[in-house]
């Protein structure tokens, strides 16, 4: 009991996986300018992370080492296809915005690495629930960049109306917020405040 | 969608309006770390660039002479990048054989590569936006020549960042992601001229 509530400490805070090891921003960085599109594309990471943590777990004595990255990569392909299908046949909408970052879910480094560093030596069960933890750190995070570019750039949260009219018309739109340079500064000022605040704990911690 | 149909403004927008890495947001991981190292940023740029104009050539054949005409579509990830692997696994080689000098600057780099997002990115990208064989060919290099010219400023930046009074907290990925941040804004400042859609 106390390991799973280990792992979702850790997955969430002392090692989020965007915060501390800056992994796996590639992807879904260009869609956070939008809350809904963010939400189903962290969904996605987590469900193909739990999943292929698991998969990979089970299989694990089954792989031959030298090949192991190829099976890794080709399990996490078939999962992130099932997302791609279900997307397209639920909400081709959200489907068409996402575009090519859906099947970018491939090759964010967060699935390999929870794979590689946790499934490798751990049995399924735990190895889900590390997935799905690490999943969720990273969607908390995003999901807050998100939160504060749509608010910022178009006034709106999922699709409603929070800030006046004029907040986002008449030449003071915060255009910058709904392009790529934001998501940069935003992510760079989270892992400011998140850093200083760890600092803030160890020296106080030793005091 | 409308393709640009001058190959001049394609290849121009790829490498600076449409940064593969600064719009896209491609590449990003192996982009912050290696961009400490000036010598292995320019290793890793050639690298990938070369892998690009290979992989987007081999999967453009592979979509519209094998999957499509098949309407095996549904399997396109899982073929992509089993056709990334497969060249750069070749490439590798063939390297390894023809000129071991290269191989040593390259070597490292390569495995890496399988699974760097800019190049998965710009296979799907070329899907997405049906382009045509010349055009893949120059919107690959185009993008390649992009990423590597961002990581090398990158790298150039962050050798003077090193020496700055940066605030404790903000150390390391923080002040390069907001580096990498204004580096964007200057290239999107092009964007007025041409877009590559």
């Amino acid at each position: 009991m106390s390991q799973t509530k280990d792992i979702l400490k850790n997955n969430l805070w002392d090692n989020n996986p965007i915060l501390i090891q800056i992994l796996g921003i590639c992807s879904t960085l260009a869609v956070t300018n939008l809350l809904s599109n963010t939400l189903i594309m962290t969904l996605g990471v987590s469900f193909v992370t739990a999943l292929s943590s698991l998969t990979l777990s089970a299989i694990k004595k089954l792989i031959p080492r030298k090949v192991r990255m190829i099976v890794q990569t080709l399990v996490i392909a078939f999962y992130v296809i099932i997302v791609d299908i279900l997307l397209k046949a639920y909400s081709p909408e959200i489907s068409k915005n996402l575009g090519p970052y859906v099947g970018l879910i491939i090759t964010n480094c967060i699935i390999m690495g929870r794979a590689e560093a946790f499934a490798q030596s751990n049995p399924p069960g735990l190895s889900f629930w590390d997935g799905l933890t690490s999943g969720l750190g990273y969607m908390s995070v995003l999901m807050l960049i998100a939160f504060v570019r749509e608010l910022l750039g178009f006034g709106t949260l999922f699709g409603y109306r929070v800030m006046p009219m004029a907040f986002t018309s008449g030449g003071y739109n915060w255009t910058i917020m709904v392009m790529a340079p934001s998501a940069f500064f935003l992510v760079g000022i989270l892992l400011w405040i998140s850093k200083s605040i760890m600092l803030k704990n160890e020296t106080g911690g030793k005091k | 969608m409308s393709p640009i149909l001058n190959p001049f403004s394609l290849f121009f927008a790829s490498i600076f309006t449409s940064n593969i890495l600064l719009a896209n947001f491609l590449g990003m991981c192996s982009f912050i770390s290696i961009s400490k190292d000036m010598k292995s940023s320019n290793g890793l740029g050639l690298a990938v660039t070369f892998v690009l104009v290979i992989t987007g050539m081999a999967n453009w054949a592979v979509l519209h002479l094998i999957l499509i005409p098949l309407g095996l579509e549904y399997l396109r990830y899982i073929v992509f990048i089993v056709v990334i692997a497969a060249v750069v696994q070749i490439l590798e080689m063939v390297i390894d054989r023809v000129s071991p000098a290269l191989y040593m600057s390259l070597g490292i780099f390569l495995p890496l590569i399988t699974v760097n997002c800019a190049i998965l990115g710009v296979v799907l990208f070329i899907e997405i936006r049906a382009y045509t064989f010349v055009q893949s060919i120059i919107f690959s290099l185009g993008s390649g020549l992009g990423w590597w010219l961002a990581i090398m400023a990158l790298s150039a930046i962050r050798k003077k960042v090193d020496k700055a009074p940066v605030p404790a907290g903000l150390q390391g990925a923080g002040i390069t992601l907001i580096t990498i941040g204004f580096m964007a804004m200057a290239f999107i400042g092009f964007s007025g001229m041409l877009q590559v859609q």
